[in-house]
Order: structure tokens, then C-alpha cells, then sequence
């Protein structure tokens, strides 16, 4: 299953350049800075931008190609937009419903499932402007699930709220992220968004694709396509394998060995992700004893690169088969002579573990 | 008081007014929709033809519809070659005229309604496999309903208080073409002041609770 996206065009000042093959499940991050195309790319995937000669083939089935253009209203596909969008004259019940008897009748049960999993049941009778912003988002998702998409489009749903709101919405999203089969494109320019979301990443810059792959990979990278500075960092797959009560810690197991991090109450067995950033990372030559760092791995150096400031080094790390970055002074990977092949124990400062 | 003659005013020009009202919504609310979304190099044309009767004496209109639609006029040989006769000083051509005077006061409320919304909310329709029509239907025209809401206000009101253009494309033919400010018109020029009083006092009132209405209208958030 995959979606086949190929779109180029030249307006003044802006220009597209697209030919992508990605994934048809799972959540596909979009990600560039604003007027990188992302906005462009997702609506012309709606059809709601019309780009002549472009070809978009969704899990099989042709939406554009040559003179073919299925108009929006046809494609099976759900959109939240950037901003509230709900139908003012409506109320959310009216807002849930229009999509949902256009595409064939009231589903009862998978309304209330729906309306479950995004936490919206006391709001059924309010109108949007009784809303706050992360209601008025949650309705819109919602709305957008019960038309049954094949394809969720996202365009960068909780860019117009605060940190408060987006804490407020993420678990959900994470929620449909484990609990709904159908792919998702997502919009962002936030790392923390897409560190949290994405199963796989397209890097945008300037219409152009910069660097597209599994999240996994393309956060270890060494010549990543965006400069991430502060936010440079792996997102690993684990599970939670251990809880220590007396040191409020839970043990994560991933690919490459055991981390311990702050428990955050999931049971034992939950699929978790944990990033570890490339600032959070020391490295030693030996096993240091009496320190704080209770997270040390063996690990062996696979390259090094300059990143950002002149003082930094990125030095990427295969630790038992995971990637891992770290981002120490170029004084050290002189003095420490840190080049491909050479051993290092890995010291991780801080892990989030994301749920 | 009021003659046979008046109640007749009365009646007609409640019946001219309600049928413009009605045709300007029917007609004004597309023509608005195509002003705002057309992409075509006549749109400047259509809107400026439009909005002419806002600057045109209405003795001009009264005029070129008059020959346009008389029995030598282009359009009168048309109409009578479809057997609808000979429209001036009818009541058809009466509201033929009314319509065309008073459609920038319909057209221009409904298109900065339609202006104001936006195309986001077609375009969400569109994602929720709305139709363009089923759109237009659903979202648009009930997302535009203040701006509906006055046009036929507006409409109305204007088509009760025109006087030049149905002067001269109705003339005063009692019960026929002769409405309420012409039939006021005939009373002063009669020297009959106390008739006239009570159609030109009527009409003040109406106009003013016209405008009172039209301000209740408005989204105004100060308002008490």
C-alpha cells in the first residue's frame, strides 16, 4: 500500500518539485518551515488546489492524473485544518453529522466511539463559539474521522493553540495514532510534534523534498536535511519492561539494551517511545564510575559531523543495533580522538519518554 | 381619508414590492455568488451594469426601458413575439423595472456576505463530500443570511419608495400601475393635502421601522 505523489509547478515566488513514494499507513510527517510547501502539498492531495500534470495515486486508486482530477468532494478523505473550521450555524452534533450522512447514513455505535475517543460527549449540543480552541479541534478531528477517510490530512492541527492546548490535545492524537489503521499525512514544524507522532518523516524545504525516510532513521542522520540544533535527536521504539516503586523509575527496554526513566504510570508491557536528545548525550572513553548518569551504554562511533556552531560536533553512535546522537565540543572529539569505529560509553542525561 | 383608489396603491404596491423582493433574491443571490467567485473578464462588466441604477437618475433607466421594451424597441418586438404583449404600463413591466432598479441594493448585501466567509468554509464542505451545490445550499446561503436578511429589506424598501422609474415605465393607472408615491404624487398636484398627509405620513413610518429593522440586524457587539 502506498500513496504516489507527483507535483510540480512554478509561481511566482513559490515553486513545487514533488516525487514521493510514501507509506499507505501510519502517520507521514510533513516537516520544513513555513514556505516550504507543506500547505500546498496537503491541499493539493485534497484537490482543493489544482496543479495541471501532476499524478496522485492514493493505496491504488488514481484521485489526479493526465486530464483526470476527482474533485474534493469525491476523494475519501478526512482534513483538519490549521484553524477552526467547524460550521458556525451548526452545533458540534449538526458539525459531526454533515459529513457523516453524506457518506451513507448514521453509524450510531461508531459515532459514539469516535465521539469517545476524542473526549467530546459533553459538547454535543454547543455551538463553536462556545468552544475553546482544543475543543473546537477535537470536534474538528472527530468530524473528519466519521466520514471513514482512507486518507487523514492534517495540516498542522495545533499550530494556532497554546503549549496548555496542544498537552490538552496530543494524547489524543497519540490515541488515534495506536488505535486507527488508516495513514495519516500530518503538517508540522514543530520536532517535539513530530518526535511524538511520526512513524515516518518528508522533509520539505523550498517545495523541494529534502529527505524523506522512516522517523527512526532520519533523526539519527548525520547530514540532516534540517538543521534541528537544539531539538537533534533519535525517537527509539520500546516498551516499558519494569516498574521500581521505591525510585518512582520504570525500565524501558529497546533495541539496542535498558534505559531508566521517570515512571509516568504505564503498566508494564505498554509500547512506548523515548527520544533522547543529541544534548543530553556525553560520551567517555572509559566506564566512568560514582557518577549521577544512571543510563551508560557501550556504544560505537559510525561518524562524525559539524553541526551548527563551529564549537559542536554531532557524533552519531550505534549503541547494540539503535542509533544514537550526541552532540559534544569539537575540543572533545580531538581530545578523545572520536572517529568511526572507535568504542565509547554512552552517557544519557535525560530521556522523555513519550507515551 | 383614503379613496378606493388608495387602499389600491396600497395593495399594489405591497404586491410589486414582495414579487421584486422575491425575484431579486431568487436572481440577486447567484449573480452575487458569480461576482464573488467568477474568474471570467467580464465579471468587471456584469458589476458595474449592476450597480449603474445607484448612480443613474431613474428618469434614464424609465427611458431606455421604455424604448428598449416598447412596441418598436428590440425587447418589445421579443416580448410580443412570445405573446406576452407589450410590457410598459403594465404591472409585469412595473416589476420588470422595479427589479433592475433595486438589484445593487440586493446584489451588494448578499455579495460581501458571501465576500466576508470566506472559501473555507466550502472548502471544508468539499472534505466532507459535499457537492459545490449541496455546499452552496447547506453552508454558504445559511452562513449569508444576515446578508440575505437585508437584501430583502433593502429590496423591498426600495422598490415601495422608487418613484421615477415607475413613473415613467408604469405611468398612474389606478389599480393597475399607479403605487403609493406616485398615487401621492397625483394628491399634492390635486392640491389634496389631507390625503396626501396620511400616504406620505404612512410611508415616513414605514421607512423609518424599515431602517430601524436593518440596524437590529447588524452583528454590532456595543449594541445595548
Amino acid at each position: 500500500m502506498t500513496i504516489e505523489i507527483r507535483f510540480s509547478l512554478a509561481w511566482p515566488g513559490f515553486g513545487l518539485d514533488l516525487d514521493l513514494q510514501l507509506p499507505g499507513q501510519g502517520i507521514t510527517a510533513l516537516f520544513g518551515h513555513s514556505g516550504a510547501g507543506k500547505t500546498t502539498l496537503l491541499r493539493a492531495i485534497a484537490g482543493l488546489e489544482r496543479i495541471p500534470g501532476g499524478r496522485l495515486v492514493v493505496n491504488g486508486e488514481i484521485w489526479q492524473y493526465q486530464g483526470y482530477f476527482l474533485p474534493t468532494h469525491r476523494r475519501p478523505l478526512g482534513y483538519v485544518f490549521q484553524e477552526a473550521s467547524l460550521f458556525p450555524h451548526l452545533a458540534v452534533r449538526g458539525n459531526l453529522e454533515y459529513g457523516m450522512r453524506r457518506v451513507g447514513g448514521r453509524d450510531v455505535s461508531r459515532m459514539a466511539e469516535i465521539i469517545d475517543l476524542l473526549g467530546i460527549g459533553a459538547l454535543l449540543d454547543r455551538k463553536p463559539d462556545r468552544l475553546s480552541g482544543g475543543e473546537r479541534q477535537r470536534v474538528a478531528i472527530a468530524r473528519a474521522l466519521l466520514t471513514r477517510p482512507r486518507l487523514l490530512l492534517m495540516d498542522e492541527p495545533l499550530a494556532a493553540l497554546d503549549q496548555e492546548r496542544k498537552n490538552e490535545i496530543l494524547p489524543y492524537l497519540e490515541q488515534l495514532h495506536a488505535e486507527l489503521s488508516i495513514p495519516v499525512f500530518y503538517v508540522s514544524h514543530s520536532p517535539d510534534e513530530v518526535a511524538r507522532l511520526a512513524d515516518h518523516l518528508v522533509v520539505l524545504d523550498g517545495g523541494r523534498v529534502a529527505g524523506c525516510g522512516p522517523l527512526t532513521d532520519m533523526l539519527a542522520r548525520l547530514d540532516a536535511p534540517i538543521r534541528l540544533g537544539e531539538d537533534a535527536g533519535v525517537v527509539l521504539e520500546a516498551m516499558v519492561a519494569e516498574r521500581d516503586a521505591e525510585w518512582h523509575l520504570a525500565r524501558v527496554d529497546f533495541v539496542g539494551g535498558q534505559l531508566w526513566v521517570r515512571d509516568r504510570g504505564l503498566s508494564v508491557g505498554t509500547p512506548a517511545r523515548i527520544r533522547i536528545l543529541a544534548r543530553d548525550v556525553g560520551l567517555a572513553l572509559e566506564r566512568v564510575t560514582g557518577t549521577s548518569i544512571i543510563n551508560v551504554f557501550a556504544a560505537t562511533v559510525t561518524g562524525v559531523a559539524e553541526e551548527g556552531h563551529p564549537a559542536h560536533r554531532l557524533v552519531r553512535l550505534d549503541a547494540g543495533g539503535a542509533p544514537l546522537l550526541a552532540r559534544v565540543t569539537a575540543r572533545s572529539v580531538a581530545a578523545l580522538r572520536l572517529a568511526p569505529g572507535v568504542p565509547v560509553q554512552a552517557m544519557i542525561k535525560a530521556v522523555a519518554l513519550i507515551d | 381619508m383614503l379613496d378606493a383608489d388608495d387602499l389600491a396603491a396600497i395593495r399594489l404596491t405591497l404586491e410589486l414590492a414582495t414579487l421584486t423582493t422575491v425575484l431579486l433574491l431568487l436572481l440577486g443571490t447567484p449573480l452575487a455568488w458569480w461576482l464573488v467567485h467568477s474568474r471570467s473578464r467580464w465579471k468587471g462588466v456584469v458589476a458595474a451594469v449592476t450597480a449603474l441604477p445607484l448612480v443613474l437618475p431613474p428618469t434614464v433607466l424609465g427611458f431606455y426601458l421604455l424604448i428598449l421594451l416598447g412596441p418598436e424597441g428590440p425587447l418589445g418586438r421579443l416580448t410580443q413575439t412570445l405573446g406576452w404583449g407589450v410590457l410598459p404600463f403594465t404591472f409585469p413591466g412595473l416589476v420588470l423595472a422595479s427589479f433592475l432598479y433595486s438589484l445593487p441594493f440586493a446584489v451588494q448585501p448578499i455579495r460581501n456576505a458571501f465576500e466576508g466567509m470566506g472559501d473555507r468554509p466550502m472548502e471544508v464542505a468539499a472534505t466532507l463530500r459535499a457537492s459545490p451545490l449541496d455546499a452552496f445550499l447547506t453552508v454558504a446561503l445559511p452562513l449569508a443570511r444576515p446578508g440575505l436578511m437585508t437584501a430583502a429589506i433593502l429590496g423591498f424598501a426600495h422598490t415601495v419608495g422608487e418613484f421615477g422609474v415607475v413613473l415613467m415605465m408604469g405611468g398612474n393607472i389606478p389599480g393597475v400601475t399607479s403605487v403609493l408615491s406616485v398615487r401621492i404624487y397625483a394628491r399634492v398636484e390635486a392640491m389634496e393635502y389631507a390625503h396626501a398627509h396620511w400616504l406620505a405620513g404612512g410611508m415616513l413610518v414605514f421607512a423609518f421601522c424599515v431602517l430601524l429593522a436593518l440596524h437590529a440586524l447588524q452583528p454590532d457587539r456595543r449594541r445595548p
